[in-house]
C-alpha cells in the first residue's frame, strides 16, 4: 500500500507539520537457503505511514507483527529493502556521516527495558552528559550541568542534583524510564520512537510515564511513534492507531474509532482479547491464538486468512486495497 | 461455582525478610480464606507481598525469607507444621504452582515429556513409566497441545504453549488448589485470553481452586470470584470481584482501579496513584497508605485501621473513612 493510496482514504493525520513519511516500505530478512534459492522473511510489506509534529501514532499488533522492525527502520538501524523513508523531505536512506549523526539525534528512541538501557556502572549524570557533549558541542561546561538539572526536573526526578550522582540500581523501574526519557530529550529531538515504554513497569507508574510522554509531545511538538501490544494505552496516549499484522497495515484511524468501531476481523480479535472487568469469562472456548504466518517474498493474499472467520477464495489470492470506512478511518479487508 | 466450604484458611500470616542488621516485614498478619472451587485473587503493586504470600502457602519460603507467625490450614490441617513426608504429598498433589515465566520454569535441555513424567512418577511410582506417559499424553490433550509433540524440547514451543505445558504439569496430579503467580503476564493479549479461558474451562470441569496473582486488575476482576487487595504487606480490602469494580471501599482499591486507561468513552487524562509504596524498613505511623491517600485525616497518621466486615457492601476493608 503506497502513501498515496493511504492518503486517498483520508486515514492520515493532516493537522501539524509532516516530519517523517514512510512510503511502500518492504523489509526483507534472509533466513537461509542457498544463494539461488534464498528463504526470505518479509517482515514488513508495503507499509506507509506519516508522523506529524505534536501527534502520536500508535502501532499495535502481536509479537512478531513487525512493530519493532518499523521503529528500527525509522531509527536507521535497518535500511528498507524497497520503498522510501523521508525526513522533512530528505531521503533518509541516503544519509551518511555527519548528516546521519544529526538525523540520529533528531530521532530518539525510548526502549522497553529500563534495566537494560542504562549502563549500571555509570551515574545518571553521565547518561545525560554524554549525549549533551556529543550532540550539542556549543554548550559550555556550566550550561551542560544546568541543562542536565533542568532535564531531570522536567521528567519529575526531584531534587535533581541528588539524582545526578546516583547509579541505575538505586532507582526504581519507573525512575529509570524517566532517566531514559530525559536522555532522549537532551538532544532536542523532533521525533520520539517509544517501543513498549511502559510494558515492564508496574501499573501504578505506567500512567505517570504516559502522562510525561504526553506532556513532552505537546510542549515540544514531538512527532511520536508509540509501539505497544496494549491497545488501551495506545488509545490513551496516541491520537491515531495503526494495526499491524504479519508486516501489513490492516487498519488505521483515530484511536477512539479503532477501539470503539473496529472493522478488520484482526482488530476485533485484539479488542475482544483485552481484559474487560465488565464481563465474565465464557467457558465456551474458541481458540484464537494461532501463530502469525511466516510471510515470505512468495506469499500472496491477505496474511490473516489462517485465522479469519470471513475468509473466501479471493482472500487467498489478493491483498485487499485500503478502503475508507468513516472519517479518517481505513481498513483492508475484502468483506467490508 | 464455588461452594461455601473453606479449602485453605490463612490466619495472621506474617513473613519477614531478615537482613544483616534489619528486618523487613513483607507480610504483616493477613487473614483470608480460599473456598472450594473458588478463584481468589491477590492484587497490588510490585513489592506489596502478593508473591511472598503465595510462596508461604506452598511452604516455599527460603532464607532470607522467614514465616514468623500465623497459621495456614489446608482442609483443617496445619500446613506450617507439616513434616517432610506430609509436605511432599502436600506440594503438587494438593497444591501446585504455575509461575510467571514459563521460559524459566521448564528445563531447556530436557524434553518436556520427561518433565511431566517426572512429576507423575515421583508422586505415583505405582503407575510405572508406561502409566506416567499415558497420563502425560492425557494432560497434553487436556491443555490442547498435540501429544505427538510430547518429546519436543521447550525451545520448540511458543511462549503460550510453554505456559500451557506448565499448566499441564500443575494439573497432572489433580491438585485441589493451583497457585498461579502472574501466569499470563509475559504473553500477548490474544494468547492470554486463550489461556485464561482454558483455565476457566478446566476449573469448572475439574473443580480445583485457584489463587490468582496478577497486577492486571481488569483481568483479575474478570477471572476471580473474590479479590484481596494488598498494600505494603497488608490486606486493605477483600470483596467479591464485582464489588472491587463497581463499589470499591478502600481509597487504594479505587486508585488502583483508575490506573487503567479505559477502552471506551472520551480520552481523558488519568492521574493514577501519586507517590510510591513505603520502604518496609521505615514504615509510616498509622495507616500505611495515608501518605499517598487523597482523603487522609488526622487519625490516619496515628492509628492503623483494622480489616472489618461491612455487610451492606459485602466487603471487608481497612479504612478509617468507613467508620
Amino acid at each position: 500500500m503506497s502513501l498515496a493510496e493511504l492518503e486517498r482514504t483520508g486515514a492520515i493525520a493532516t493537522a501539524g507539520r509532516t516530519i517523517i513519511e514512510m512510503d511502500s516500505v518492504d523489509m526483507d530478512f534472509v533466513l537461509g537457503g542457498t544463494f539461488f534459492n534464498q528463504v526470505v522473511l518479509r517482515a514488513l510489506s508495503g507499509v506507509s505511514l506519516k508522523l506529524v509534529s505534536g501527534r502520536a501514532l500508535a502501532l499495535v499488533g502481536e509479537s512478531g507483527s513487525g512493530k519493532s522492525t518499523c521503529a528500527r527502520m525509522l531509527a536507521r538501524v535497518y535500511k528498507p529493502t524497497r520503498g522510501t523513508i523521508s525526513f522533512e523531505g530528505e531521503d533518509v536512506t541516503k544519509f551518511s556521516g555527519k548528516r546521519l549523526a544529526r538525523y540520529r539525534s533528531d530521532v530518539q528512541m525510548v526502549f522497553q527495558d529500563p534495566f537494560g538501557s542504562l549502563n549500571p556502572t555509570q551515574t545518571i549524570g553521565y547518561h545525560l552528559e554524554r549525549p549533551l557533549r556529543l550532540h550539542r558541542p556549543e554548550l559550555s561546561g556550566k550550561a551542560v550541568r544546568e541543562e542536565m538539572l533542568a532535564l531531570l526536573d522536567r521528567v519529575g526526578l526531584r531534587p535533581a542534583p541528588d539524582y545526578l550522582k546516583r547509579r541505575p540500581h538505586e532507582l526504581s523501574g519507573g525512575q529509570r524510564q524517566r532517566v531514559a526519557i530525559a536522555r532522549a530529550l537532551s538532544v532536542q529531538p523532533v521525533v520520539l520512537l517509544a517501543d513498549e515504554p511502559t510494558s515492564m513497569l508496574d501499573v501504578s507508574v505506567r500512567l505517570g510515564i504516559l502522562n510525561l510522554l504526553e506532556d513532552m509531545k505537546l510542549q515540544r511538538q514531538l512527532a511520536a511513534l508509540y509501539i505497544t501490544h496494549d491497545i488501551a494505552t495506545a488509545r490513551y496516549f496516541a491520537e491515531d492507531t495503526a494495526v499491524l499484522y504479519a508486516g501489513h497495515l490492516v487498519e488505521q484511524g483515530p484511536s477512539e474509532e479503532i477501539t470503539e468501531r473496529p472493522q478488520h476481523p484482526y482488530t476485533q480479535l485484539l479488542i475482544e482479547a483485552v481484559p474487560n472487568p465488565a464481563r465474565k469469562i465464557s467457558t465456551t472456548r474458541t481458540r484464537r491464538a494461532v501463530d502469525i504466518p511466516l510471510w515470505t517474498a512468495q506469499s500472496r493474499g491477505c496474511p490473516f486468512v489462517s485465522r479469519c472467520p470471513r475468509v473466501t477464495a479471493v482472500c487467498k489470492e489478493v491483498m485487499p486495497a485500503p478502503v475508507s470506512v468513516g472519517p479518517a478511518h481505513m481498513v483492508r479487508c475484502h468483506h467490508i | 461455582m464455588s461452594s461455601d466450604r473453606v479449602l485453605l484458611e490463612v490466619r495472621n500470616l506474617t513473613v519477614d525478610y531478615v537482613g544483616d542488621n534489619s528486618i523487613a516485614r513483607a507480610v504483616n498478619g493477613i487473614d483470608f480464606d480460599i473456598r472450594e472451587g473458588e478463584a481468589f485473587g491477590l492484587a497490588g503493586e510490585s513489592g506489596c507481598g502478593k508473591s511472598t504470600v503465595a510462596f508461604a502457602l506452598a511452604r516455599l519460603t527460603r532464607l532470607p525469607g522467614l514465616v514468623s507467625g500465623g497459621s495456614v490450614r489446608f482442609q483443617g490441617e496445619e500446613v506450617l507444621s507439616f513434616e517432610k513426608a506430609r509436605l511432599k504429598a502436600y506440594r503438587w498433589r494438593e497444591v501446585s504452582f504455575v509461575f510467571q515465566s514459563a521460559m524459566n520454569a521448564l528445563n531447556p535441555v530436557i524434553p518436556v515429556s520427561e518433565q511431566i513424567m517426572d512429576v507423575i512418577e515421583t508422586h505415583n511410582p505405582e503407575l510405572g513409566q508406561k502409566g506416567a506417559r499415558a497420563r502425560a499424553v492425557e494432560m497434553f490433550e487436556l491443555v490442547g497441545i498435540p501429544p505427538q509433540r510430547l518429546d519436543d524440547y521447550p525451545h520448540q514451543f511458543s511462549g503460550g504453549m510453554r505456559q500451557r505445558i506448565c499448566i499441564a504439569i500443575a494439573l497432572a496430579l489433580n491438585p485441589r488448589l493451583i497457585i498461579m503467580d502472574e501466569p499470563t503476564t509475559a504473553l500477548d493479549v490474544v494468547v492470554q485470553r486463550d489461556i485464561i479461558e482454558q483455565i476457566v474451562e478446566l476449573k469448572s470441569r475439574l473443580g480445583f481452586s485457584v489463587l490468582f496473582i496478577t497486577h492486571d486488575l481488569g483481568l483479575m476482576i474478570e477471572f476471580c470470584d473474590r479479590i484481596g487487595v494488598m498494600y505494603s504487606g497488608e490486606l486493605v480490602e477483600v470483596a467479591p470481584a464485582t464489588s472491587i469494580l463497581t463499589n470499591p471501599q478502600h481509597p487504594y482499591t479505587r486508585a488502583l482501579g483508575s490506573s487503567f486507561p479505559p477502552l471506551t468513552g472520551p480520552r481523558l487524562r488519568l492521574e493514577g496513584i501519586a507517590g510510591s509504596p513505603p520502604d518496609l524498613r521505615a514504615l509510616p505511623k498509622g495507616c500505611r497508605f495515608s501518605p499517598r491517600c487523597p482523603h487522609a485525616m488526622a487519625v490516619c497518621g496515628e492509628t492503623a485501621p483494622e480489616l472489618r466486615f461491612y455487610p451492606q457492601h459485602e466487603s471487608e476493608a481497612a479504612c478509617h473513612l468507613l467508620n
